[in-house]
């Protein structure tokens, strides 16, 4: 590859930001200072597979760059390209499709404020003029509206990012306008977010299975974590054997947890049994559907957990390269899994010889950078990979080629973590509980209009009215969202509803990812929806034209709509549906084909526009 | 004498398109059987010469058991498939995307598209004045080419030509995310200052001349293009030793335009700088 690089030269800074993560240039070929010129210089080639096969460094570069710096300049995207043998316009596609990069110089100090629906619902637009009005040019913080944040349950929130070295950040919510600003002012004085297992009001309770050890166990200490039960599930994956672990998997009747519902056995028979090498494990924690909390609160209280099923996830499908795809909105998560993930390596919990049993596996993190597409299967792979995060065309499923085009087994993080009680308690046991097509238990993240938000662990088959119960659904309910922004709405009057994959298919709505929102009449329902479609809009990659520019008809047709009802709205809700159909058959992913979901549903079982 | 390689026999395998058995070689996408077969379907991002990316998601079809329309241009026939080219649940999407289309993008130049509107009873006015167009003004910034953004459908032809699917030159890409998606450059340069090396392939398979030739884009200007007084005069390219074919559109004794064969064993419709661009001594007339 003969590339050409444009004559801007990095700062000390952006030079330090890249060289801290893939060290020292070898050479002024790969941008070493040209007065430093040696000898070897002068014979040093490097080409072919050897320097493009960093192509997937180049999302931690950005990131390096942007989390010393607060942006990336030209020099800066130029020098990352020369050390990766990136072409630069593709690396500047690549800068350019994350929300949380910028190309332009901006202040070191960025305060993300989540406009979402739970947000907006608690006050968010107030909060945000609040903000704008004491934060603005010049204050040396640059204010950023929002997708949801992943802090449902302490809504509204607010995100706090300065750059520099360490980066800093800091987590207001619920966020007051006063609060908001100091995080954003000196991100290192802000107060202590609160710990994790204050997101789950059931904490403690020991019928608890996925959250029995959140607010039980340290989640920094490798010690705590074994006396809680942990590692029993790994060595019992040992006992029987990848062909074993897979068949519990399969007679528990495990299905994934992301929002899809596909058997988690057979993907993993399909990925082990591929003749491919190697085989990649991935785990999907880019958690971005507004309402989904669950996966954070995992990781934030339980990070070992993770560790433990993701190494058993590799053993059985025969991968010994684990990837987890984090949130890049989530600080404390990726916090915790680093450290996790230095302790596990220190105990040979990971490494070469995983509890002296012979197997390699070890887990790297990528954080995302801010797109909510990157959730999506294969657009993971493609972020993970270095390109931009566009969903592939399938088929090729990723059993077959996935990550790095080889076959590639890709779990939700609650999936995963559903393995542990699969093994520790043998299948039969596991599939004894919730019903028969829906088994084992079910994280919910309930929030909006209830008492008690929070992640909610109840067995499949529990109602929707019983979940909102436990939760203390405040009074004058006027709709909840299920599933979140790619889900639908149910009235009041349908709280018996069986939360369970086959109950939710029934009454023509979805479970999704578990998200429960209950709302009332605070925020008019048309707002909510035309905050949908502006999501959807923000969020789509550009790739195909039905959810392109889909996304874009519908949310002028949904702002034009925002005040009117009955005949003066009845175009355009025949408008909305039309485009809604053709996004659905003919997008390519699921984004563009769900990304009506929720509006029709508001239209068609709420009456929304009457 | 053109050499057509016959490659390795390929096993025919069966399926059924709108009822009617159909047998194709093994590989062959829905769209090529369909093709055999005397079977319009609109295209827009597939090109003789690429994989295509199905990005426009105009060419879908029906097919028995999937959930979704699948693109015709991609998908790959397989044995016992049913597919269904002409029903009402394909032609909706055809007639939708064909609105979303030419309500933002400037369609003036894409060959064909006038007629599958017409055909399909496209209404692109229907999303009113105000709705969002890609408003983007032509990049004038060289003397061979010119960029007109607001003509570009995102087909990721250009990017594809430009990379590793022929000129591995890699100096465009898309840049920014959704409805804000452009083709550009590194930091949205001029083209100057980019890794261009002008050949031009880009243009050769730019499907809605949002990229054309100087040339041509100043006739076009001028109002005095005229396709049909053009003649099209294939001749060998006499620069080196390869022996590209170069096709040369000549209007009012003047060449306008090189493009090259598709089918052309040697270039597949791919040329460098001096083939595409550099005929003016031909017309040097002193």
């Amino acid at each position: 590859m003969d590339l050409r690089f444009g004559d801007s030269k990095p700062t000390d800074g952006e030079r330090a930001a890249v060289d801290a993560l893939l060290g020292p240039p070898e050479s002024s070929w790969e941008g070493a200072d040209r007065d430093e010129m040696r000898a070897a210089d002068l014979r040093w080639a490097r080409g072919g597979h050897a320097a493009r096969d960093r192509r997937d460094q180049l999302l931690p570069g950005l990131h390096a760059i942007n989390d010393r710096i607060g942006w990336i300049s030209e020099g800066a995207l130029d020098y990352l390209c020369r050390r990766l043998t990136v072409p630069p316009a593709e690396a500047y596609g690549v800068a350019t499709f994350y929300a949380m990069f910028s190309v332009t110089p901006r202040p070191a100090t960025v305060l993300h404020v989540c406009t979402d629906l739970a947000c907006t619902a608690a006050g968010a637009s107030e909060l945000c003029a609040g903000i704008e009005s004491r934060l603005g040019p010049g204050s040396g913080v640059s204010v950023q509206r929002g997708p949801c944040l992943g802090l449902c349950e302490r809504a509204p929130a607010a995100l706090a990012i300065k750059a520099g070295d360490p980066v800093r950040t800091a987590v207001s919510a619920p966020a007051t306008v006063h609060r908001a600003v100091l995080a954003a002012s000196a991100p290192d004085s802000a107060p202590e977010e609160p710990s994790a297992a204050m997101a789950v009001p059931q904490a403690g309770d020991p019928s608890l299975t996925l959250l029995r050890r959140v607010g039980v166990v340290d989640p920094a200490s490798l010690d705590d974590y074994p006396a809680h039960g942990g590692y029993t599930a790994l060595r019992r994956a040992f006992e029987l054997g990848p062909a074993g672990v897979i068949r519990e998997a399969t007679d528990s009747g495990l299905v994934g947890r992301g929002g899809a519902a596909f058997p988690t056995g057979r993907k993993w028979q399909a990925t082990a049994s591929q003749p491919d090498h190697p085989h990649y494990l991935v785990c999907n924690a880019d958690e971005s559907e507004p309402g989904t909390f669950k996966d954070r609160v995992l990781m934030e209280g339980d990070p070992y957990a993770l560790v433990e099923a993701m190494t058993i996830a590799g053993y059985a499908t025969g991968a010994h390269r684990g990837h987890l795809y984090l949130r890049g909105e989530y600080p404390r998560a990726f916090r915790r899994m680093r450290h996790a993930l230095e302790q596990a390596r220190a105990r040979g919990l990971l490494g070469d010889d995983v509890l002296g049993q012979g197997y390699a596996f070890d887990i790297e993190i990528r954080r995302g950078a801010g797109a909510y597409i990157c959730g999506e299967e294969t657009a993971l792979f493609n972020s993970i990979e270095g390109h931009r995060g566009e969903p592939r065309s399938k088929p090729p499923f990723p059993v077959e080629k996935g990550l790095f085009g080889k076959p590639t087994v890709e779990n939700n993080v609650e999936t995963l973590v559903n393995v542990l009680p699969i093994l520790t308690m043998g299948a039969p046991a596991y599939a004894a509980i919730g019903t028969e097509r829906s088994t084992g238990p079910k994280l919910f993240c309930v929030s909006g209009s209830v008492e008690r938000p929070g992640i909610y662990e109840l067995p499949f088959g529990a109602t929707l009215g019983e979940l909102l119960a436990l939760a203390g659904v405040r009074a004058g309910l006027r709709a909840v969202l299920l599933g979140g922004a790619a889900g639908g709405f149910v009235r009041p009057d349908e709280l018996d509803i069986p939360l369970t994959f086959e109950g939710t298919r029934e009454a023509g709505t979805t479970l999704g990812s578990g998200v429960v929102m209950a709302f009332d009449d605070t925020v008019p329902l048309p707002r909510l929806l035309l905050r949908i479609a502006e999501f959807f809009r923000d969020e789509s990659c550009g790739q195909c034209v039905p959810c392109r520019v889909g996304t874009v008809r519908q949310e002028e047709a949904l702002h034009r709509i925002v005040d009117r009802t009955g005949a003066a709205a009845a175009d355009d809700i025949t408008l909305l549906r039309e485009v809604g159909r053709a996004m659905r058959d003919a997008s390519i992913c699921g984004l563009g084909q769900t990304a009506w979901n929720a509006v029709e549903s508001a239209i068609d079982r709420l009456g929304a526009y009457e | 004498m053109t050499v057509t390689p016959l490659g390795i026999p390929r096993r025919l395998l069966e399926f059924t398109i709108d009822g009617e058995e159909a047998r194709v070689p093994e590989g062959s996408t829905i769209l090529d059987a369909c093709r055999a077969d005397g079977k319009d379907i609109p295209t827009l991002c597939q090109g003789d010469t690429l994989t295509p990316k199905n990005a426009c998601r105009v060419c879908v079809v029906e097919v028995e058991g999937s959930r979704t329309l699948v693109p015709a241009c991609s998908r790959k026939a397989e044995p016992g498939m049913e597919v269904r080219t002409d029903t009402e649940r394909a032609r909706h999407s055809r007639k939708i995307v064909l609105e979303l289309l030419a309500s933002s993008v400037d369609l003036s130049t894409t060959p064909q598209v006038a007629g599958w509107i017409k055909e399909y009873e496209a209404k692109p006015d229907r999303f009113g004045p105000d709705a969002a167009r890609l408003d983007e003004e032509p990049k004038i910034d060289n003397d061979l080419y010119v960029r007109d953004y607001d003509k570009c459908i995102l087909c990721y032809k250009c990017v594809d030509a430009c990379g590793d699917q022929w000129q591995n030159t890699f100096a465009i890409s898309v840049t920014g995310r959704g409805f804000d998606a452009r083709i550009a450059v590194e930091h949205d340069a001029p083209l100057t200052d980019s890794a261009c090396v002008y050949c031009g392939n880009c243009i050769e398979v730019c499907p809605t001349g949002a990229l054309s030739f100087k040339s041509e884009f100043d006739l076009r200007a001028a109002g005095t293009w005229d396709e049909s007084a053009q003649t099209e005069t294939t001749t060998v390219c006499a620069y080196c030793g390869v022996g590209c074919n170069l096709t040369l559109h000549v209007q009012d004794n003047e060449i306008v335009k090189v493009t090259s064969p598709h089918d052309n064993p040697v270039t597949h419709g791919n040329l460098c700088i001096k083939g595409r661009f550099g005929y003016q001594h031909v017309q040097n007339r002193g």
